[in-house]
């Protein structure tokens, strides 16, 4: 159900965009107030919640279990603690380079399995691994592409990357080997969520809107390229994102009205982004599992909001009530010496 | 704030990044629409404009499968209703004579290389 609304949802913005660039005719609001409204909800969004987050308290230290603290404890040998659970900046930074690039957390990803007989058995899983990996570098190089309609002249990478993405020749235009690849992950993140029963319990509806609007982000593209009644001209297409870029905003005519609806999607992906759980990718730089170095036994780390408390140490205690302890036959840390000397004195004056 | 050392240039090269088209096309001149070279012997080409623009690559597709695999030679034109060689060079570039000023103009403004000119070697 959470899946069927998100997707009535998705849908419901294609009708939108169909609704308002065909049948109502205001190109305009779709192809130029909405992109401009979304790019600044995006950036904005994005600072605003990542300062929010910076502004909250960071934890003390958090040792990770897949190493051991080389320094503190010499005797683990494992060369790679130094990057699994490292105790200094650079090592910290390295683990999260690996992190933001290779995804080493998804790697470890484990699955628990429940055998004949009551056992247990935990085994590594890496399908979440790869097709994470697929999907993000396949959305990078998706995105890094849309580039050549929005610069003139378009930079060398991207005309390379560009070649190099289409360099099967099959189909024609020459298919984008990204775009398959991307439906291909989409597709096994979504069904994912469908079939393993754990997972489709603890699915809501934040996690399906994000799937079901890339997919018919990428969709919408491809149906754009290959497929004949929904192909547009493209250089009206790159006229308007040139526009938009030098701020001198023109619709011309002739572009279809898929691209409306691409654009559209994308624009809602952009406005959506700052408040879902997208935000993971300014999120992961601020993890503090992975951002932390283990160097708790090397460093005294002071709670940065400690305020001055006022102390009164045993000794002080002591001192304001020895002799009133001392009366009471209490023990004391400190004999009572000067009360000593004037009692020797008496015994002198007596004597 | 903590760490606010990290998080605010991390945030200053958000930004920057995200922004690349805007401040890339700073220095540039306003983007001028693409004028093609157009042959002034005739109106049509072989389809309507529109099927032209949508699906020239795809026709020359076929054709090359047609006549370099298959071994027929003519196309019919619809529009037309006539018979045309199925042949870049005798036929599209017989009116379309200047691949720069008509192929190029929009194919290097959307990064489009085609591997036509890996056979047809058109010299300027």
């Amino acid at each position: 159900m959470k899946a069927i609304n998100s997707l009535i949802l998705v849908l419901a913005l294609i009708v939108i965009a169909m609704l308002g660039a065909g049948a109502l005719g205001i190109e305009y609001l779709f192809g130029v107030i909405i992109p401009y409204l979304a790019v600044l909800i995006f950036i904005v969004g994005f600072i605003t919640k990542m300062v929010g987050w910076g502004k909250s308290a960071v934890p003390f230290r958090i040792p990770t279990t897949c190493g051991q603290a080389t320094k503190s404890l010499p005797m683990f040998k494992d060369k790679w603690s130094r990057l699994d659970n490292p105790g200094t900046k650079l090592g910290t930074v390295g683990r999260m380079f690996f992190e933001v690039v290779l995804f080493r957390s998804l790697f470890r990803n484990t699955k628990v399995e429940l055998h004949p007989g009551q056992y247990v058995a935990y085994s590594s899983s890496k399908w979440l691994w790869i097709f994470a990996l697929i999907f993000h570098y396949t959305f990078l190089i998706i995105v890094l592409r849309h580039l050549r309609f929005f610069t003139e002249p378009i930079p060398g990478v991207i005309v390379f990357l560009d070649q190099a993405d289409s360099m099967l020749q099959i189909l024609t235009p020459p298919l984008f080997i990204s775009s398959l690849l991307i439906l291909v992950a989409l597709g096994y993140l979504l069904l994912r969520r469908f079939f393993v029963p754990s997972m489709r319990y603890i699915s809501q509806p934040a996690d399906y809107v994000p799937l079901f609007l890339i997919i018919s982000i990428v969709v919408s593209g491809m149906l754009m390229r290959y497929v004949g009644p929904f192909k547009t001209d493209l250089m009206p297409v790159k006229e308007l994102a040139m526009g938009l870029v030098q701020f001198s905003p023109t619709v011309p005519e002739g572009i279809g009205l898929t691209f409306y609806v691409h654009f559209f999607l994308f624009s809602v992906l952009l406005m959506y982004f700052p408040f879902s759980k997208l935000m993971h990718m300014g999120g992961v730089f601020l993890s503090p599992t992975r951002n932390l170095p283990n160097d708790s036994r090397e460093k005294h780390h002071a709670n940065p909001w400690n305020y001055p408390v006022k102390v009164h140490t045993y000794e002080e205690y002591e001192d304001d009530f020895r002799e009133k302890m001392v009366e009471a036959d209490l023990p004391v840390v400190k004999p009572l010496e000067e009360k000593a000397e004037e009692t020797s004195e008496n015994d002198e004056k007596k004597e | 704030m903590y760490n606010a050392k990290y998080i605010i240039p991390g945030l200053i090269i958000f930004a920057l990044l995200f922004t690349f088209p805007f401040w890339y096309n700073l220095g540039a001149d306003a983007y001028e629409p693409v004028e093609l070279e157009l042959p002034e012997d005739y109106d049509d080409c072989l389809e309507s404009t529109e099927y032209m623009r949508t699906e020239h690559m795809k026709m020359l597709d076929e054709w090359r499968d047609i006549y370099v695999r298959d071994g027929y030679q003519m196309y019919w034109s619809e529009l037309k209703e006539q018979y045309f060689l199925m042949s870049l060079t005798k036929t599209c570039m017989d009116c379309h004579d200047n691949k720069e000023e008509f192929c190029d103009r929009c194919h290097d403004q959307t990064a489009v290389d085609p591997y036509c000119w890996d056979c047809h070697h058109i010299e300027p």
